[in-house]
């Protein structure tokens, strides 16, 4: 049969979703052969947010890359901070204060309701609801200013120095959170009420986008999308990191494997990440916030360590090479959403196109944590 | 020319000027409140800059819309393409001729109003499909292809249902439907039970059945701006997607006139407080309201979420209605 001939009767056409489509959340194209609504194949183009992050760690001193760390997940921009800075801080033999530790996982968290309040509002727009938007926003202010009184920025945190902070917290950002935790707890009633019992919210998510486990560790998806398939893999109890060992919190984890158990995860790990924040302010150490004698120009030894954090997304690690000199040898990040994204292609071929945006709005994709 | 010739002539020329003042104006400033309403649900002001209370918005949009550039992508069908907006426009305008406000405000008073509605109301279902074909883009093609088997899907029970009205008001003139709802809202054809006891069932798959036809959220899958772009409006620019704008609210008004004249009285003041006139703006409004309402309350159904519904709940529920209207009628009439 001639290639005109087998093309006519197939009948499947080229669509380019993105790279500026309202679906994507940024610079993401993805090129799907669509039979009428139906999805053939989506293969994701990426590289248009390509920002040579792992090249920019190797030719510039440590601590002159760490402002880079909060443009990789700009969402949730202190995890990408807290694995660099842990992985180097592993390899240079630097002890952090506790007190330090404990501002890391107070601010990291609250970084976590941060981004799966954003990734709850924008999946709500994807799926056709646009008010939830605007209340998660209401609540995610309040974090980015509470953030914002101790890190001095908004989005793009470089908060975490290699031996422990630059700021230390005070009593007012202590109240701040403790009423935000309030506030957030006495507002989840009101998101169950209007998103998560909602009927039509209901069709759209249950029996979507189903993912076995066993795809999620073909292709090494973790963080929410691997814990929405059954399996609790979260690197906070797996290997524990800082003074995670310290706190009592739970990982959700549903069975479903559709796009509801997804959303479920994040809703119960913004409960859980509160619990961990309350407790940690509660046990909150007295003490300095930076490791005593750390130079100002880092020369590591030489060297190769490996730092994993849970990031919002998923397990976000970081490698560091040293040869020795000033610079990283070779710098290494394994972004969670590179991973997730991998399972487009396999998880939504026959889906239709509504239900494989939903799929998609499922990973909470942050385009530059793809890109680098 | 006699006197009375002239008399008609300005009585025409008033209405006509009227009634498209009053549609475009309509149609204007319900995408104020369209942005207004929301902002009160969504904990923000909405539009405030231009004018008092922003209520100069609507013709700020009017110039921005005027000032832009019209595209016609490449490969797209010229005629058809610059020609659905207009078709779009016309039909909505149309059905309003036959809608009597009040007693004495009724444009053309003729015995198949209500046919001519439905008849008109499936047309702009056309110019938009001819819209979506005509634009050569892929976004909007899938668009033009939803919009017919969502027609098929929600004009049936539709349809069934404004049958069983006309079987309990016996005719398709609006005027005589109104006055046989007059005298107190338990006259109403919602709270008619005795002519059926299915009534407010009806309307309420009226009401679904209009967000559907307008293509209103949570069905707007002609729209659906986070999986289709703007859908069949994709490709269109300036004043052609404004007219599909207009289109929008004219048919939601229509939607909603036809709505209060069936179903909710009309003119009928429940309380006898004010003039009828302002009893059908009143109800027509509340209805509007409604559906923005709806709007920016759900999310968007799933495609076959549609055709579930119309077809496992509303057409059986709107079937059991009729029949039980026909029963009814037979029975105690």
């Amino acid at each position: 049969m001639s290639i005109d001939a087998q093309s006519v009767l197939n009948e499947t056409f080229v669509l380019n979703l993105g790279p500026q489509h309202p679906a994507t959340h940024g610079v993401l194209r993805i090129k799907l052969t669509m039979d009428g609504e139906y999805i053939v194949d989506a293969e994701p183009v990426i590289g248009y947010g390509h920002r040579m992050h792992e090249k920019m760690g190797e030719n510039r001193s440590y601590a002159k890359f760490l402002p880079n760390t909060g443009r990789i997940d700009y969402v949730a921009a202190l995890f990408n901070g807290h694995g660099y800075v842990g992985a180097v801080e592993r390899l240079a033999g630097i002890t952090v204060p506790e007190r330090a530790e404990y501002i890391r996982v107070i601010t990291s968290e609250l970084n976590r309701v941060a981004s799966h309040l954003l990734w709850l509002g924008a999946f709500l727009v994807d799926l056709g609801g646009f008010t939830p938007l605007l209340y998660c926003f209401d609540d995610r202010e309040q974090i980015l200013d509470l953030l914002e009184s101790v890190t001095g920025a908004r989005l793009t945190f470089c908060y975490y120095r290699f031996g422990g902070v630059c700021n230390d917290i005070d009593d007012d950002f202590v109240a701040g959170t403790r009423s935000f935790i309030t506030r957030l707890r006495s507002r989840m009633p009101m998101y169950d009420a209007f998103v998560t019992k909602n009927i039509i919210f209901r069709k759209r998510v249950e029996g979507i986008g189903l993912i076995s486990a066993e795809t999620c560790r073909k292709y090494g998806a973790t963080g929410p999308v691997i814990r929405g398939s059954g399996v609790s893999y979260d690197v906070r109890k797996v290997e524990p990191y800082s003074v995670y060992l310290k706190f009592n919190f739970d990982i959700p984890s549903f069975t479903e494997c559709d796009c509801m158990a997804r959303y479920k995860v994040r809703i119960e790990e913004m409960v859980q990440s509160m619990r961990i924040i309350e407790q940690a302010l509660d046990s909150l150490p007295a003490g300095p916030i930076m490791a005593e004698k750390v130079p100002r120009t880092l020369k590591l030894a030489k060297g190769d360590c490996y730092y994993n954090v849970e990031s919002a997304r998923g397990s976000f690690g970081v490698r560091v090479v040293s040869d020795g000199s000033e610079n990283a040898y070779r710098l290494k990040l394994r972004s969670p959403c590179f991973s997730n994204m991998s399972l487009f292609r396999e998880c939504s071929a026959g889906m239709l196109l509504p239900d494989a945006l939903a799929l998609l709005g499922s990973f909470d994709l942050v385009i530059p944590d793809i890109d680098r | 020319m006699s006197s009375d010739m002239i008399m008609e002539l300005v009585r025409l020329i008033l209405y006509l000027v009227g009634f498209l003042a009053f549609a475009l104006l309509n149609a204007a400033y319900l995408t104020l409140v369209e942005r207004k309403v929301p902002s009160w649900f969504q904990l923000r002001p909405g539009p405030i800059e231009v004018g008092p209370w922003g209520l100069l918005q609507p013709v700020a949009d009017g110039i921005k819309l005027l000032g832009k550039q019209i595209l016609t992508p490449q490969g797209a069908d010229l005629i058809m393409f610059k020609l659905a907006p207009v078709m779009v426009v016309v039909p909505g305008v149309l059905c309003l001729v036959t809608i009597p406000f009040s007693e004495m405000i009724v444009p053309r008073n003729f015995n198949l109003g209500l046919l001519m509605i439905f008849a008109f109301g499936a047309f702009g279902v056309f110019a938009i499909l001819l819209g979506g074909w005509a634009s050569n883009n892929k976004y909007s093609s899938i668009a033009a292809a939803r919009v017919v088997a969502q027609n098929i899907a929600y004009e049936i029970p539709m349809l069934l249902v404004v049958i069983s009205l006309v079987f309990v008001t016996r005719t398709f003139n609006l005027h005589t439907i109104v006055e046989q709802q007059m005298g107190g809202f338990w006259h109403w054809n919602v709270l008619n039970l005795k002519a059926s006891i299915m009534m407010p069932i009806a309307f309420l798959i009226y009401f679904i059945c209009m967000l559907a036809e307008t293509n209103r959220a949570p069905f707007d899958m002609v729209e659906a701006e986070s999986e289709l772009v703007a859908g069949a409006f994709t490709e269109y620019s300036g004043m052609g997607f404004g007219l599909f704008f207009v289109a929008e609210y004219l048919n939601i008004m229509v939607g909603c006139c036809v709505g209060t004249i069936l179903f909710l009285g009309g003119w009928d003041c429940p309380f006898g407080l004010l003039p009828g006139l302002h009893w059908f703006l009143i109800k027509m409004y509340v209805l509007c309201f409604a559906v923005i309402w709806v709007r920016w309350s759900f999310p968007r159904t799933q495609f076959y979420g549609l055709l579930n519904l119309s077809w496992k709940i509303l057409i059986p529920f709107a079937l059991v209605n009729l029949l039980l209207t026909a029963f009814m009628l037979k029975l105690f009439h």
